[in-house]
């Protein structure tokens, strides 16, 4: 288990104020992104480290470098004072490190002894696993949680959530773990079982864990966190004890006043409504969602991940179904059944993740763009592909698609251009309401540009936008207005005039 | 992705041609244009049956139940025609067409519908329908004699140099190559196996599409019942008992992808022949049974090799071509 410990550089160092895990001007970038950028962070033994910050500013990627998935491109990684390096999992893993995600990492249909000793199992004396003292250890590591209350027999996925992260943290405690890292373990949370982790927390405390506690809610970094780092971009912009330090001072930290990108100019000539959507209702994702989207508006969606903004696009698209509430496209109520009902009335939603939602990898780029104008461009079932070609042309050429052939496989295309492939296949629907979920994630400056500036065309030419975003550069740079959506209902509709990011930030997180 | 495709096979045609090269030295007249129309023939209903599963594999779900689909429409005709000589041949195929099609609805409506993987819908139905063919028959064969002189003859009548059940796959052959590059349909099979998800953004109903192919494939089905019945002049409840991994493997050996979205109608054709060869010439250059089955295993083995190293390559063509733009 401990073989990788003392592997790479090993050099003495003082034992400072005694920080258990230090990292010291981390730099990590992947093509196009700059993920981290001499980044420091360090945790203590028996305190709780928030780690704070907006979407993309960089959290996961030093997680992954915490826990020897990813490694840093420069920078130092010390472990009670001396330098080493986690090439691999396995090597983080023998460090003591260990991650809790949100949704927890652990084997369904393992019983939870089974899944603490997993890779550690205690062994007889003919090398199989020794069943009795398995269930013995697992016992005795969930009573000194105070979580005897989990049979260590049960299987896994007969336990709720909560329970689940019980397991990860005995799984923890019994490799001896020094220093957990918690990623947005509450999101999934009941209020009950979130005050039980927070117990957990506080044991882990006690026990002199060095703990790093990922959330976006506040009042929850306040209970439970000592100390706080902030990222923003992927920098370091903060660190220090939570006591001495306000929440409008940290939402300060994470917004900051970097404008790295011009936002075309446009004069927005806004008309009559054209979409009303009123009292839109789900069952577990959102309720009584109620805005108006008017003629030649960009409309920016602003929210904490899991605020419920995608499902409600979604919805509006027809994507998933609603339990209540009306969508009214130019004064008439749709009730979208699919997307193809919706792509008809004239609503397109453009998904987020790009690969996964967007374009048809093995499929040709004419082929992709014509894909959901289909209906158009063949008559009584029967491709005619000139059609096609001819569509594909026209839209691509608008959006300055870099492409040797139309024939080409979109998979061959650089990121940047296949979203804008993604784009000009749902502008060749001749949509009046474009939905845009997360448009410039992911994809280099450039092509952000590309994308925002095709917006303000867009609505120039009378198109209405609704814009999802998670990038505050992005939504107050390019929104006329801005619905702030929190915890599945939205929380307030501004007007994008002298609008600042606090304001939006503490609407999303819910500080008064 | 098309010229690679196209790449894909020119190589597997080469590997007949070379194949046909190698039978030649030891049985000379295999490669005479009489024989290969023959074994052309031979391998017809093994063509037609591969392009019914083509389309069902593009979806990435399977259909185990073809060959049973066709055991059982098969006997339905046989006693249909046994009972009432005086129905004509087309009426008694466009009642295959239709039985074919009422068991494939079955599967298309389960996976759809009740959202059951096609594989145990299809392994189900594998049985059911084989049992159901027991039913109907009471367990009795349909023998020659038993069979209108017309219902053995038609397939066989010559026209053009050819006989009819070679034009009946150079028929299907046309039309699967029509609706899969030239219809609404065909886009969406391929375009769903490739990316279900974009599919489904893309305003593709993906349930409503599987239903379909699961129709097609059902109808093929049912057309092959008849035209193996009538080939066989024998049917019964063991007929084609375990052909639909033939068919599988000539889906396999033509490049059709397992994990759904990648293959063309030459492919399964191709794939097809390639196996009908194989049959066709080892018995007759004395090479036991055993080792025909052996030879056609590797060729799958070798076949998705080489499959998924023309996938591995063209991944890295994506990653140069990433960092170049």
């Amino acid at each position: 288990m401990d073989t990788t410990a003392h592997d790479g550089t090993v050099k003495e160092r003082p034992p400072a104020s005694a920080p258990r895990l230090t990292l010291s001007g981390i730099s990590k970038s992947f093509p196009g992104v700059r993920a981290l950028h001499n980044v420091s962070l360090s945790l203590y033994p028996g305190q709780v480290t928030a780690l704070i910050g907006e979407n993309g500013a960089g959290k996961s990627t030093l997680v992954k470098i915490m826990t020897g998935i990813y490694q840093p491109d420069s920078g130092e990684i010390g472990i009670d004072g001396l330098a080493t390096t986690l090439p691999s999992a396995h090597a983080a893993f023998g460090h003591g490190i260990t991650a809790i995600h949100q949704e927890t990492v652990l084997f369904d249909d393992l019983s939870v002894a089974e899944n603490i000793f997993l890779g550690h199992a205690p062994r007889t004396r003919f090398g199989t696993i020794d069943w009795r003292t398995m269930r013995k250890n697992a016992r005795e590591v969930l009573e000194t949680m105070r979580a005897g209350h989990i049979d260590a027999d049960t299987r896994l996925k007969d336990l709720g959530i909560a329970n689940k992260h019980l397991v990860a943290v005995a799984r923890a405690m019994s490799i001896d773990a020094r220093i957990v890292i918690m990623d947005e373990p509450t999101a999934a949370l009941s209020m009950k079982e979130i005050e039980e982790l927070f117990l957990l927390i506080e044991f882990l405390k006690s026990e002199g864990k060095a703990v790093l506690f990922i959330s976006h809610k506040f009042d929850e970094i306040y209970r439970i966190a000592d100390r706080y780092t902030v990222f923003r971009d992927g920098e370091m912009v903060g660190e220090g004890l939570l006591k001495d330090t306000g929440q409008n001072e940290i939402v300060r930290m994470m917004v900051g006043r970097n404008v790295d990108h011009i936002f075309p100019q446009r004069e927005p000539k806004i008309g009559a409504p054209v979409l009303s959507i009123s009292g839109l209702s789900h069952p577990t994702e959102f309720d009584d969602i109620g805005f108006e989207l008017r003629k030649g508006e960009i409309l920016g969606f602003y929210g904490l991940v899991g605020a419920g903004r995608s499902e409600v696009m979604q919805a509006i698209a027809g994507i998933t179904r609603t339990s209540r509430g009306t969508i009214s496209l130019d004064g008439k109520t749709i009730a979208p059944k699919s997307a193809a009902d919706s792509i008809e009335a004239g609503i397109v939603y453009v998904p987020e993740e790009r690969g996964k939602q967007g374009v048809v990898i093995g499929l040709p780029i004419f082929q992709n763009v014509s894909l959901p104008s289909l209906a158009r461009t063949s008559k009584s079932g029967v491709l005619r592909l000139a059609e096609e070609f001819s569509l594909a042309r026209s839209y691509t050429e608008r959006l300055d698609l870099r492409a040797s052939s139309l024939s080409q496989d979109v998979g061959t295309l650089s990121g940047g251009n296949q979203q804008k492939v993604v784009i000009a296949k749902w502008l060749a629907t001749a949509p009046k309401v474009i939905i845009l979920d997360e448009p410039t994630k992911g994809i280099d400056i450039g092509s952000k540009a590309a994308v925002h500036g095709f917006m303000a065309e867009l609505v120039a030419q009378g198109l209405s936008v609704i814009m999802v975003s998670s990038e505050l550069p992005e939504i107050l740079g390019m929104s006329d207005r801005v619905v702030v959506m929190r915890e599945g209902r939205i929380a307030a509709t501004y007007d994008n005039k002298g609008l600042d990011a606090e304001t939006l930030v503490r609407t999303a997180a819910g500080i008064a | 992705m098309k010229s690679f495709l196209k790449y894909r096979e020119i190589w597997l045609l080469a590997g007949i041609v070379v194949l046909i090269g190698l039978i030649s030295t030891r049985f000379p007249g295999f490669a005479d244009p009489a024989n290969l129309r023959q074994v052309f023939n031979d391998t017809s209903i093994l063509m037609i049956l591969a392009l019914g599963q083509m389309v069902v594999i593009l979806t990435r779900s399977i259909d185990l139940s073809m060959a049973s689909n066709l055991c059982f429409t098969g006997m339905v005709v046989a006693m249909l025609n046994a009972a009432h000589p005086a129905i004509p041949i087309p009426v008694l195929i466009v009642i295959a067409l239709a039985i074919g099609l009422a068991l494939g609805a079955i599967n298309g409506f389960l996976v759809w519908r009740l959202n059951i993987p096609s594989i145990v819908v299809t392994l189900g139905t594998l049985t059911i329908y084989r049992g159901a063919t027991f039913v109907v028959s009471g367990g009795a064969w349909v023998n020659a004699d038993q069979m209108s002189p017309d219902f053995i003859n038609f397939q066989r009548a010559a026209f053009l140099g050819l006989p009819v059940l070679s034009w009946i796959a150079i028929i299907v052959i046309a039309l699967f190559f029509m609706v899969m590059t030239r219809t609404q349909i065909g886009r969406s099979v391929h375009a769903i196996g490739v990316n279900p998800t974009a599919s489904v953004y893309a305003g593709i109903d993906v349930g409503r599409t599987k239903f379909i192919v699961f129709c097609i494939s059902g109808m093929i089905g049912g057309l092959a019942g008849y035209l193996w019945i009538s080939r066989y002049v024998i049917a019964s409840v063991e007929v084609a008992n375990g052909y639909e991994l033939n068919i599988i493997a000539a889906c396999v050996i033509g490049g059709i992808s397992i994990a759904g979205g990648i293959g063309s109608v030459g492919g399964a054709v191709l794939g097809a022949l390639f196996l009908g060869i194989i049959s066709n010439a080892l018995p007759v250059i004395n090479i036991s049974p055993f080792w025909q089955m052996a030879i056609s295993g590797s060729a799958i083995i070798l076949a998705v090799v080489l499959n998924a190293r023309g996938e591995r390559r063209q991944g890295r063509i994506i990653l140069r071509k990433a960092e170049a733009a």
